[in-house]
């Protein structure tokens, strides 16, 4: 009967840990649907981006109350997991505080980890209130509405709870100690408790029992809490805080003006040009440019489950500003939603991609949002996480252009005048000098 | 003083005496047709020639780049251009290009190599800032000293490549007040004209993306918004008319600036 607890303990994690890997494994899946793209070149530059963007934050410097609060967050997320290994084998072995042989490091550790909770409890804090009191644009957009708007606040007061939990247990086990009760009793110094010290007084003069009683309930809840956000990540935004990482390490390192050359193109051009040339057999039929998540590539893909949501991007689009109707925030997001729906599909069909007649062009995206484009990579410099949604943009106007001839009338006239006289205007190539003898 | 009929080399007639120019200019298609922009390539040429820099242009040789047509989502059209001025500039044996035109430097610069087109290409106001350094360009004191100016920064020389340097440096030899503006370098905003937006009406919105623009280097009540770029020169001059400013404000390109205050 004792141990109980323990076995419930142990069956919760390994369910917890198993789900989550399906949960990823799916999202790898979704995400290798894309076409290849080689970014496994430049090493040594790669790790170089991945340090600087996602581990330094270097792209959250700009906009400096988000990038402080951000990284409270951050970094207490990443050092406040080490008391997990702790509470992990505390919770498997039926031990209290296994780690506090390590005495003064211990002390140290606790100490600061109590600091960082508090630091990230406040971080969240104020990103709650930025979200739902404060009118700031980007997070009042109703690119928001709905799912994505609670996804954000649900993290939130994950996070706040998470981070209560772990104080308040600290400091029912902190008047456990004062009050040296049994296993309790490990003579740690009460520079370990630097914040639940003061938290403690709000136990009042709570009997033993209760005490155990909170220390107990706060220490499941904080592991429990801990299992549910792991497994909450793969359904939301905050997927990020893995991917993050990766999708960094594959950046897109050439200038952001060198758009991509289409190779398919280029075989038929110089076939066009030159009768000799014979083109190599394509493996599959292709298409030119996007209408779905299949036509892009398993980068732009990671790309979408790696977005954040921020709307850096958006805040900082000319067309979006001058309320078009493009947020590239909006293009990542429906790129999302479209996978997603894509990956469903599969699951269904027992990994096979069924027709459902829709696509992320027309059903996601909209030809008003990709023409209001003015490829001036904005949001490109903007996001923390180096996403490239111009790329989605591009390749959705292929498609348009090359597959469905969909170009407006404007833009057929310029492409025609190129055509017939190398100019967008209708000049004549002979008087390209006139410039020169002209007054 | 810049509308003198120039004599300007071709490729062509170069090569017919069996010379060859230190470099290349590419006109581009705005610089050759369009009015205004005619008159920033007269003032990238008459730097060239102040500095005595052999140079050649390909006259009708020249085509299109196809950067709107590829940015319109037309690679095939692209790609056609790209290899048909490939083979000029190969046949040529060009080496090194100066370009007008941000979006040329690009295409050239970044587009080109994958299709068999290799050059060294530089925007104007990076070799102007390379013939300044060099103590080649002579600059007359006076006509822009104390005058305030802000410089906007193309796309496509900015985030596009990544050079904010040249022309602010080129600016700074003027004795001028440089001010910059709330969104510049890394944070510029776009005139509007790109990603093919120059040949077609913006979709229905509540502004104009130049007319935004410009109230932003408005607000800095500047004599002069200078920019490398002759499509951001049509939109940021439009935006000015559109506030009734062309009085005070005037809108320059960097070469313009220069070619105003070089001894003759
Ligand atoms: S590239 Fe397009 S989507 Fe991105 S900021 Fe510029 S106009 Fe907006
Ligand atoms: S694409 Fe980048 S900048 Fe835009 S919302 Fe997503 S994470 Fe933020």
């Amino acid at each position: 009967m004792e141990y109980i607890p323990n076995i419930v303990f142990f069956v919760l994690l390994i369910a917890g840990i198993v789900l989550f890997t399906l949960n990823v494994k799916k999202i790898r899946r979704n995400i290798l649907i894309g076409k290849p793209v080689d970014r496994n070149d430049n090493k040594s530059e790669r790790w170089k981006t991945m340090f600087r963007v996602a581990i330094g934050q270097s792209k959250m410097v700009t906009r400096p109350l988000p990038a402080i609060l951000h990284i409270f967050v951050y970094v207490g997320f990443i050092i406040i997991n080490i008391e997990v290994i702790e509470i992990i084998i505390d919770g498997i072995f039926k031990t209290h505080r296994v780690l506090s042989f390590l005495g003064p490091l211990y002390t140290i550790l606790i100490a600061s980890f109590e600091i960082l909770g508090a630091l990230v409890f406040l971080g969240c804090l104020v990103f709650f209130l930025r979200r739902n009191v404060a009118h700031i644009n980007r997070l009042r957009s109703k690119d928001l509405d709905g799912w994505p708007r609670s996804d954000a606040n649900y993290i939130l007061m994950l996070e706040m709870s998470l981070m209560a939990a772990f104080l308040f247990m600290n400091a029912a086990d902190f008047r456990l100690q004062t009050l040296q009760f049994s296993h309790y009793n490990l003579g740690l110094s009460p520079n370990a408790f630097p914040i639940s010290s003061h938290l403690a007084s709000l136990y009042g003069n709570a009997s033993i029992p209760s005490l155990v009683m909170a220390e107990r309930s706060t220490w499941w809840f904080h592991i429990l809490g801990i299992l549910a956000f792991m497994n909450y990540l793969p359904y939301s935004k905050h997927f990020h805080v893995l991917l993050a990482f990766p999708n960094t390490y594959y950046s897109n390192l050439n200038a952001k003006g060198e758009f991509t050359n289409l190779s398919s193109v280029t075989n038929e051009v110089k076939a066009m040009l030159d009768p000799t040339f014979i083109p190599p057999a394509a493996a599959e039929p292709h298409r030119f440019g996007a209408k779905d998540v299949h036509d892009l590539t398993w980068k732009q893909l990671m790309d979408s489950y790696s977005c954040t949501e921020c709307g850096r991007c958006t805040s900082s689009c000319p067309a979006n500003i001058t309320g078009k109707k493009l947020s590239p925030r909006k293009i990542m997001m429906a790129t999302r939603d479209r996978l997603e729906e894509v990956g469903k599909n599969m699951d269904k069909n027992a990994g096979k991609f069924v027709e459902d007649g829709k696509s992320l062009f027309g059903d996601y995206i909209s030809g008003e949002e990709i023409w209001a484009c003015n490829m001036c990579n904005a949001c490109v410099q903007e996001c923390p996480v180096n996403i490239d949604p111009l790329s989605i943009i591009m390749d959705l106007r292929r498609y348009q252009v090359m597959e469905q001839s969909a170009a407006s009338n404007e833009l057929n006239m310029m492409m025609t005048n190129i055509e017939n006289n190398g100019a967008p205007w209708q000049f004549s190539p002979s008087d390209r000098l006139n410039w020169a003898i002209e007054n | 003083m810049s509308n003198e009929p120039i004599h300007v080399p071709t490729m062509a007639e170069l090569t017919a005496k069996g010379e060859v120019p230190e470099i290349l200019f590419w006109v581009g298609c705005a610089g050759s047709f369009d009015d205004r922009a005619k008159k920033i390539t007269k003032a990238i040429v008459r730097i060239l020639d102040h500095v005595g820099m052999k140079f050649a242009v390909l006259g009708a040789e020249e085509g299109c780049t196809g950067d709107a047509a590829k940015r319109a989502g037309n690679e095939f059209l692209f790609q056609m251009q790209a290899m048909n001025n490939i083979t000029v500039l190969n046949g040529y044996e060009v080496k090194k290009i100066v370009t007008g035109c941000p979006h040329c430097f690009n295409t050239l610069k970044n587009e080109y190599p994958a299709l068999g087109g290799n050059y060294e290409v530089v925007h104007h106001t990076q070799l102007i800032q390379g013939l300044l350094d060099a103590g080649k360009i002579k600059l007359q004191d006076g006509a822009n000293k104390g005058k305030k100016i802000t410089f906007h920064d193309p796309c496509y020389l900015g985030r596009a490549n990544e050079e904010y340097d040249a022309p602010r440096s080129v600016l700074e030899k003027l004795n001028a007040e440089l001010a910059e503006m709330e969104r510049s370098r890394e944070n510029g905003f776009c005139c509007g004209a790109g990603g093919a937006q120059m040949f077609k009406e913006a979709e229905k919105g509540e502004k104009e993306v130049n007319v935004e623009r410009t109230e932003q280097a408005l607000e800095l009540n500047p004599d002069v918004i200078a920019t490398g770029c002759p499509f951001c020169m049509t939109m940021m001059t439009d935006g000015v008319k559109h506030f009734n400013k062309e009085e005070k404000t005037k809108v320059l390109d960097v070469a313009e600036l220069i070619a105003s205050q070089i001894h003759k």
